[in-house]
């Protein structure tokens, strides 16, 4: 247990914004960046805008959450840290498991936060603020637990990096309509159905994730 | 040090269509040394990679006791991190309270990030962390690339002492590796 606490206060070191594996604050700079560009490209409709804010919002947090897929598992995986911690008897499962808390903790608060301004940019009002912020912390979880799976599952394959974004997009779409949907219906079902979603994502991609990485040794 | 063993029957090696090896059997007791050699592209590496249960072998089975140290080309440690603090990740893992003694050379090293040390400066560091993992069985492969003369002597010293202690040292390289009572296992015997 310990073994894990330590790898995953590595798993942070790393990913947090600011963290040593470089690039970490990409994702957050992308997610304002969209929300910023969005009212330049449509104009200064106030009331398209915070109609179709909500969704746009949830739009750059998806693309958003693809920037650090080839940073999630490949680096360890060359350097031989999978091959050390299997010796060891930790599992990739776990490994993969503690990744993807790491991952969510580095992208989904701060996502989150970021989310204020951007809502701001887009004139939305304080009801849909709510639902978007409830459903990004009910959403990004999924979103974690995708990423992981996907840059696992594309490890060893070349221009991984480049798939690994094109396979992320169809897995995450259930999220999106659940999440972004809940503002068209003003919230509960819409995310109880979302974090549904990301708990099923969360408790998969471990076994996924450790089943990929173990798959990139045979053969 | 523990009782410890590894032993391997039967086993052959495939990589993708091509068989690498075939009817390769082997047993190693505590204290014992041996030496898998061949030129390149063998298999030495699958080899010892399946040794260590990473690798499924085509053929055969693997029997081992005690936990498997591995030293391979990765150094699996922390290229952006000075050397101190990417050892001390595997010590916080691997248990250990004592101090690590480190490869000699390597004191000097501990401030300086991986990504600037040499090839053989990276052996020792990657050394070091095998030493601080206290594994009885070790498998190395090529454990003197890249050193120069004074780290290959205390490199053989380092293997010789294990054994002595009573563990288990896998020698995977194609030159001579001069420790004492080692055995050699000519990889080719074995091709198909």
């Amino acid at each position: 247990m310990s073994a894990l606490l330590t790898i995953l206060r590595r798993d942070l070191a790393m990913l947090l914004p600011g963290g040593r594996r470089g690039g970490t604050l990409l994702p957050l700079l992308f997610f304002l960046s969209v929300a910023m560009l969005f009212p330049f490209a449509v104009g200064p409709d106030a009331a398209l805008l915070a109609r179709t804010g909500g969704g746009i919002i949830w739009v750059a947090a998806l693309l958003a959450a693809i920037l650090p897929l080839d940073r999630l598992i490949a680096p360890d995986l060359d350097q031989g840290f999978f091959d050390q911690w299997a010796l060891r008897g930790i599992s990739e499962e776990a490994v993969v498991f503690m990744r993807v808390i790491a991952h969510w903790i580095s992208f989904g608060p701060p996502l989150m936060i970021a989310a204020l301004p951007a809502a701001a940019l887009l004139g939305l009002d304080g009801a849909s603020l709510r639902i978007v912020e409830l459903g990004l912390l009910a959403g990004t979880p999924g979103l974690a637990a995708i990423g992981v799976m996907i840059a696992a599952l594309t490890v060893g394959l070349r221009s991984g990096a480049a798939l690994a974004g094109l396979l992320m997009i169809p897995l995450a779409v259930p999220l999106l309509i659940f999440g972004a949907g809940a503002l068209a219906t003003g919230g509960g079902s819409g995310i109880a159905l979302t974090g549904a979603i990301s708990l099923i994502l969360v408790a998969m991609a471990p076994f996924a994730g450790g089943a990929a990485i173990r798959a990139t040794r045979g053969g | 040090m523990d009782r410890c063993q590894i032993s391997a029957t039967d086993i052959a090696c495939r990589r993708g269509e091509r068989l690498l090896f075939r009817r390769l059997s082997l047993a190693l007791e505590s204290g014992m040394a041996l030496q898998i050699s061949g030129h390149n592209g063998l298999g030495k590496s699958s080899l010892l990679r399946i040794l260590a249960g990473l690798l499924p072998p085509f053929h055969g089975s693997v029997t081992r006791q005690g936990a498997i140290g591995l030293l391979d080309e990765h150094p699996a440690l922390d290229e952006n991190l000075p050397l101190a603090k990417a050892l001390d990740f595997w010590r916080a893992i691997d248990g250990g309270d004592a101090e690590i003694t480190p490869m000699p050379g390597v004191e000097a090293l501990m401030d300086i990030p991986l990504r600037f040390l040499s090839t053989g400066q990276r052996k020792r560091a990657a050394l070091t962390r095998l030493f601080g993992q206290r594994a009885p069985i070790w498998l190395l492969d090529e454990p003197l690339n890249g050193l120069d003369t004074a780290a290959i002597a205390a490199c053989v010293a380092v293997v010789e002492d294990h054994c002595r202690a009573g563990g288990i040292a896998i020698i995977a390289s194609h030159q001579p590796f001069p420790v004492a009572d080692l055995q050699v296992l000519p990889l080719a015997d074995f091709a198909p």
